[in-house]
């Protein structure tokens, strides 16, 4: 079999997979946040930690209860890395310094996972199953329940609620993320992803010295670093290792993993606001870049220049040999566009043009699809956006989904949008500008700046994977980026949530024929092009220093 | 003669073709004078005070652009290129204050024209004893009463109390044909500045000098009172983050560049800033929203606020009285039924015979289908000799003449019985069933008798206007719902509207019905427009998110709405939709334009910038510019010409047809986002070509 002809089938069995899974799923997700009705088990969470499911919240309350259980979530992996030693099962690893300890658990909470310390010789099994872990459902589960609340905003009409955090937090761990998990837990294991409590074993290697293989709850970790667009692996190599994912199939299937929440959640919305076509044209828009994303890395990566590499049949640099060009590009693109950091070869390894278009991919704002709610809000923000900009062309005054887009919902979005360019740009800018960046690159020229470029753009998108080259793990690399994560989280949040507030707020506008469609292929073009075009002005002069002064060198 | 209409003695404006805007009358036309770029260039110079410049943070970035790079020129007075790019930013900023003045410019014009209506006059003010003093317009009082005879200018807006007088409003209406103006009813309201040319009134006064509908005129077409729309507002924020953004992507590029080795002077990059945000509409946004303003105001409408036009552009749903707007305003005849044994000629010439003395349009109307459809010969009355004719009256109902032994009688049905019946005649049952099923199709009968004899019915009903029901079809593209009120009940009302395809219909309307009808639409989240010129009206033209009053109508109407339409013509309604909407899509088109732009500004300037330390960027240079300096340069004067060349636009308004959203959307995109990104590639390179073929350049 030829390699396009395997990429191209690749590919093809992931979207069938996704578009199978698209429908049942996205219809149970808005079930289970439109239902009234409460599990037992979940009966038992709310008296246990005192909260009314039933009782609608304004969005300030929302908000509330999101940024407090977001900085509980905080504190607590915050005081169990730093007192690791005193805890159980922590290996003998020693405590975690505090800007590491701050910038690990700013980054699980914030569904970013970035790491700048090696899991398997740094963490114990607490800590990494009662701690990190948990931090990987509920933070999905957080970005779950701002997208539903979001999307509440548009299907509710002259009203101040925009439902319960805590039911939505429970409702999406409890009735989505758990039981999702453990089925695919159980098939990773099928596949040889290793599960068990041990501290690992001592090998002897083929040239006869030994080596130390750690083990531990990989499997279940596993699926929910994927699953919850986390990407934080238990290994440092993450999704490269072979216990965390053994073979093409496996890859495959944690491929499918990271996508299927996000891509199913446009059904929901569809579901939730009475018409498909509205979630179909925002799944459109995000199948189109990620696409196109495919296909360029691809493409680069197999036109990797030099003779090794033509002779591989692309660059294979930094690439596993069991995955080879076409599945580490699928991966790297997925991974990236899907907010969850998994990577399963070296980023910066790939051909300059095509570490452009992973950068870029994270730069869009994380939207297609996008993390785990995140990615929905994200692109509905968008939507907000075009409609404004092209509304007006219809001759009257932008209006979405029955809203009105008014003063005060434009502020509102424009200033979600400008949020994470800003932490990009200014981190990257301060990074070079102080000698802390230009010290802790591993190569110089215009991929040194890559480097520290795709830092900042996957810490304040929530991103979490590295170029890998740089060594971030010093005290301004832990602070800095630290802080893009948790501002790239939680200020889009804010937003989101006091845009539903006043969406909600609104009447209903009637639809009329001189109404803008936005179910219909040409609006999806319009998001398209309004989110490329809106990143593209943004990133181009950054993005031609690093990634394109690099591929266009050649 | 007909049953309902009272007697008529207002020629009042039917309005018939639109004046003013049409044949240029009063208002200063449409086309954009380049001319007027040079007059408005000291208005332009005063503009740049960075206080006025802060409304818009857009041209205000620019300014300080313009300050910094003409501080840093001075500093190094050898550099032509600080110099230039220094000058051209000066421009950019001047461009931008032009447009706007401009578009003021044509609005004091109106305003000027209306100025000379407004001479100090002098007023002759009622005192208790019923005697007049003469006492200066300006000292003038709400509640005031004043006397005005043939000749004075009326001194102030009020409501006439007592008296008829025919009163010229050409200054404030453009129309020359004088209106009456009476005591009670709907026509009692007169204007200050207004010209009472014959008989006397007394005159209410009901505003404050100084407050009157021409100050208020004039301070609207100045734009003094001009507020920032909520649309524009909301614009305006989004443009503003766009700019923080460039703002950061150029702050931020310098470290950038300097670890690249490739450091930037200031002067360019505040080229490079000053080309990414969106000058474009940044610089012609206010001018946008002055120029819609001003499009009503050719079409003689004002209004109140920039926020009506905008909801004019949002409006679903449209309230058109049926008479004068989708009718005719008088019924016209429409066929002659003979009675049993008469010629339908025998019947004709009678109704055209009786006609004759009946000057009523109705009256007018049977003469015409007796000469036209039916080819009578054309009678006058003087070419009928000795006849005796006998006038239409109120009292009688009755038309005719008595020639040559001959009584011929034409009226309403009561009227015509009873005069048969007195000379023993009857009415045929045939006729009565005639009779019975005009009235039920809500038509209009009126009988034609010869002495005792009847000879017919004629069928007077409502004329629906030429073309009304194709306008009604584009308002329904538009998505725009038309709802005819009407006095008729509800069968007559139900077959006019299936004539003139309106949407729907509001029979037996009263005003209170009006009111539960536009909240009822708006409680669905519909805006509604409608027109009205009684004081019954009041109530829904506020309530109404468009209400455009008739400037014949009272003074409560006129206070009501929030538009003032002054040539009475309810269509208009549709055409200030049509203007809000084109307000509207300007912006966005414009918006849009200004956006594709920054692409091939990048394509330009990026490689200048960079392709010494990188060369492979140099690839990037796909517009094969001369030198990094003439790249940045023409980008920079691209960008200022283009707001130039885009006035016109902004003044006139992008093309507008009615269509779906979906066409006009695919439309305006294809036009200002391909175009928009196309443009500059074309423009810069045109430039680049010019500066490279100078000397010293290139």
């Amino acid at each position: 079999m030829s390699p396009v002809l395997a990429d191209v089938l690749q590919v093809t069995a992931l979207v069938v997979a996704l578009v199978l899974a698209h429908r049942p799923l996205g219809d149970y997700m808005a079930a289970v946040y439109t239902s009234p009705r409460h599990l037992r088990a979940e009966r038992w969470i709310y008296r246990a930690i005192g909260a009314d499911p039933d009782a609608e919240m304004r969005w300030t309350a929302y908000l509330r209860g999101v940024l407090a259980f977001s900085f509980a979530g905080v504190l607590l992996l915050y005081a169990m890395t730093r007192l690791q030693d005193l805890l159980p099962l922590s290996l003998g690893f020693a405590p975690i310094p505090p800007d590491q300890a701050f910038n690990t658990a700013v980054s699980f909470v914030t569904n970013t996972n970035w790491q700048s310390y090696s899991g398997e010789a740094a963490m114990g099994h607490l800590v990494q199953a009662g701690g990190l872990a948990v931090q990987n459902f509920v933070s999905a589960a957080v970005g779950m329940a701002v997208a539903v609340a979001f999307v509440r905003g548009f299907v509710r009409f002259r009203t101040g609620g925009i439902g319960n955090f805590w039911a939505d937090l429970v409702r999406g761990t409890v009735r989505i993320l758990l039981p999702l998990s453990l089925v695919f837990a159980v098939v990773l294991v099928a596949l040889g992803v290793i599960q068990n409590f041990s501290d690992g074993q001592t090998v002897q290697t083929v040239t006869g010295a030994t080596q130390h293989l750690p083990g531990g709850p990989v499997a279940s970790q596993e699926v929910i670093k994927e699953l919850g667009t986390n990407g934080g692996g238990f290994y440092n190599a993450n999704s490269a290792h072979p216990f965390e994912n053994p073979d093409g199939i496996s890859n495959l299937l944690e491929i499918f993993l990271l996508m299927l929440i996000p891509s199913a959640l446009p059904r929901t919305f569809g579901r939730m606001v009475g018409s498909l076509r509205q979630g179909h044209a925002i799944v459109g828009a995000m199948a189109v870049i990620w696409l196109a994303g495919v296909v360029a890395v691809t493409v680069v990566e197999h036109q990797a220049p030099g003779a090794a590499s033509q002779l591989a049949g692309g660059g294979m640099e930094g690439k596993e040999q069991r995955f080879g060009v076409g599945a580490s590009s699928l991966f790297a693109v997925s991974t990236t566009m899907t907010s969850t950091g998994a990577v399963n070869a070296f980023h910066d390894s790939f051909q300059g043009l095509s570490g452009g278009v992973l950068i870029f991919g994270m730069v869009l704002g994380e939207v297609a699809p996008g993390g785990v709610g995140s990615g929905l809000y994200g692109m509905l923000i968008m939507a907000v956006i075009a409609v404004f900009l092209a509304g007006l062309m219809v001759g009257r005054t932008p209006e979405y989904l029955g809203k009105k887009i008014g003063t005060r919902e434009i502020k509102l979005a424009a200033s979600a949008i400008l949020v994470t360019p800003a932490l990009v740009l200014i981190g990257t800018g301060l990074a070079m500008a102080l000698p802390d960046g230009e010290r802790a690159m591993t190569n110089i020229g215009p991929h040194g700046f890559s480097e520290v470029l795709y830092a900042y753009a996957s810490a304040a998108n929530n991103n979490g994977s590295a170029f890998a080259g740089l060594g971030a793990n010093t005290e301004f690399f832990n602070t800095s980026l630290g802080i893009a994560m948790l501002l790239g989280r939680f200020l889009p949040m804010v937003l989101v949530l006091a845009l539903a507030g006043s969406l909600a707020e609104q009447r209903r506008v009637p639809e009329t024929a001189g109404t803008l469609h936005t179910h219909k292929p040409l609006f999806t073009g319009l998001l398209v092009a309004s989110t490329v075009v809106v990143a593209g002005l943004t990133f181009f002069p950054a993005l031609s220093l690093g990634p394109l002064a690099e591929g266009l060198a050649a | 003669m007909t049953t309902s209409a009272p007697p008529r003695h207002d020629s009042a404006p039917t309005p018939a073709p639109r004046r003013g805007a049409a044949d240029g009358g009063r208002v200063a036309r449409g086309a954009f004078d380049p001319r007027l770029l040079l007059a408005s260039l000291p208005a332009a110079l005063r503009k740049l005070h960075p206080r006025t410049m802060l409304a818009s943070p857009v041209m205000f970035v620019v300014e300080v652009g313009s300050v910094l790079t003409t501080a840093l020129a001075c500093a190094d007075p050898g550099d032509w290129f600080g110099w230039t790019i220094a000058a051209w930013l000066w421009a950019t900023v001047l461009f931008a204050n032009l447009a706007e003045a401009v578009a003021e410019g044509r609005g004091r014009a109106q305003a000027a024209s209306l100025r000379r209506a407004r001479t100090d006059t002098v007023a002759r003010r009622l005192t208790g004893d019923g005697h007049a003093e003469r006492v200066p317009g300006t000292e003038l009082r709400v509640g005031d009463l004043v006397v005005c005879e043939a000749g004075d200018t009326v001194p102030g807006d009020g409501d006439v109390v007592e008296g008829v007088a025919s009163v010229d409003e050409s200054a404030i209406t453009g129309e020359s044909a004088p209106v009456i103006r009476e005591s009670g009813g709907d026509r009692s309201a007169v204007t200050g500045g207004t010209r009472v040319l014959s008989d006397r009134i007394v005159v209410r006064v009901t505003t404050r000098p100084g407050e009157t509908f021409l100050d208020r005129m004039i301070s609207l077409v100045e734009g003094a009172s001009r507020q920032k729309t909520p649309n524009e507002i909301a614009l305006g924020i989004l443009l503003a983050s766009l700019t923080i953004v460039f703002l950061l992507v150029v702050v931020t590029l310098q470290p950038f560049a300097v670890y690249a080795g490739a450091e930037q002077s200031t002067i360019v990059l505040t080229a490079l800033l000053v080309c990414l945000i969106p000058t474009t509409i940044g610089a012609l946004l206010s001018a946008i929203g002055i120029a819609g303003m001003d499009r009503l105001v050719q079409r003689n409408v004002l209004a109140t606020s920039g926020r009506a036009v905008e909801a004019a552009g949002d409006v679903t749903t449209l309230l058109l009285d049926k008479t004068g707007t989708i009718t005719y305003g008088d019924r016209q005849a429409a066929a002659f039924l003979p009675a049993p044994g008469v010629g339908v000629d025998e019947l004709a010439t009678a109704a055209q015979l009786s006609s004759l003395a009946d000057e009523t349009p109705e009256g007018r109307s049977v003469v015409a289908l007796a000469t036209g459809a039916y080819g009578r010969r054309v009678r006058t009355r003087d070419g009928l000799g000795d006849a005796d004719f006998v006038p239409f009256t109120a009292q009688t109902r009755m038309s005719g003449v008595d020639t040559g032994g001959r009584r011929v009688r034409k009226g309403a049905v009561s009227a015509v019985t009873g005069w048969v019946t007195e000379q023993g005649g009857t009415v045929p049952s045939a006729v009565l069933g005639a009779v019975e099923r005009i009235s039920a199709d809500g038509g209009t009968p009126l009988l034609v008798a010869d002495g005792p004899c009847v000879l017919g019915v004629v069928h007077l009903k409502d004329v629906v206007k030429e073309g009304i029901a194709e306008r009604f079809a584009q308002l329904r593209a538009m998505g725009i719902r038309t709802v005819m009120i009407t006095g008729d009940n509800a069968r007559t009302a139900k077959a006019i509207a299936a004539e003139a395809g309106v949407d729907d219909f509001l029979a037996e309307a009263t005003p209170e019905d009006k009111m539960a009808l536009i909240r009822r639409e708006q409680a669905g989240g519909r805006l509604v427009a409608m027109t009205g010129d009684g004081t019954n009206d009041a109530p829904a033209l506020a309530q109404a998110d468009v209400g455009v009053a008739m400037n014949t109508g009272t003074s409560a109407a006129k206070e009501a709405g929030n538009m003032v339409d002054l040539d009475s013509d309810p269509t208009k309604l549709i055409d200030i939709v049509r203007i809000g909407k084109q307000l509207l899509i300007t912006r966005g088109a414009l918006t849009t334009f200004s956006l594709a732009n920054d692409i091939a500004k990048y394509f330009a300037i990026i490689p200048a910038m960079f392709a010494v330390a990188h060369p492979g960027l140099d690839r990037l240079n796909v517009m094969a510019l001369s030198s990094p300096e003439s790249a940045i340069l023409s980008a920079v004067i691209f960008n200022a010409l283009i707001i130039v060349a885009l006035v016109p636009l902004a003044l006139r308004g992008v093309g507008y047809r009615p269509l779906g959203a979906d066409r006009m959307l695919r439309r305006n995109l294809a036009i200002y986002g391909v175009g928009g990104l196309v443009a500059p590639f074309v423009g810069i390179k045109l430039i680049d070509l010019l500066l490279s073929s100078l000397p010293g350049i290139g």
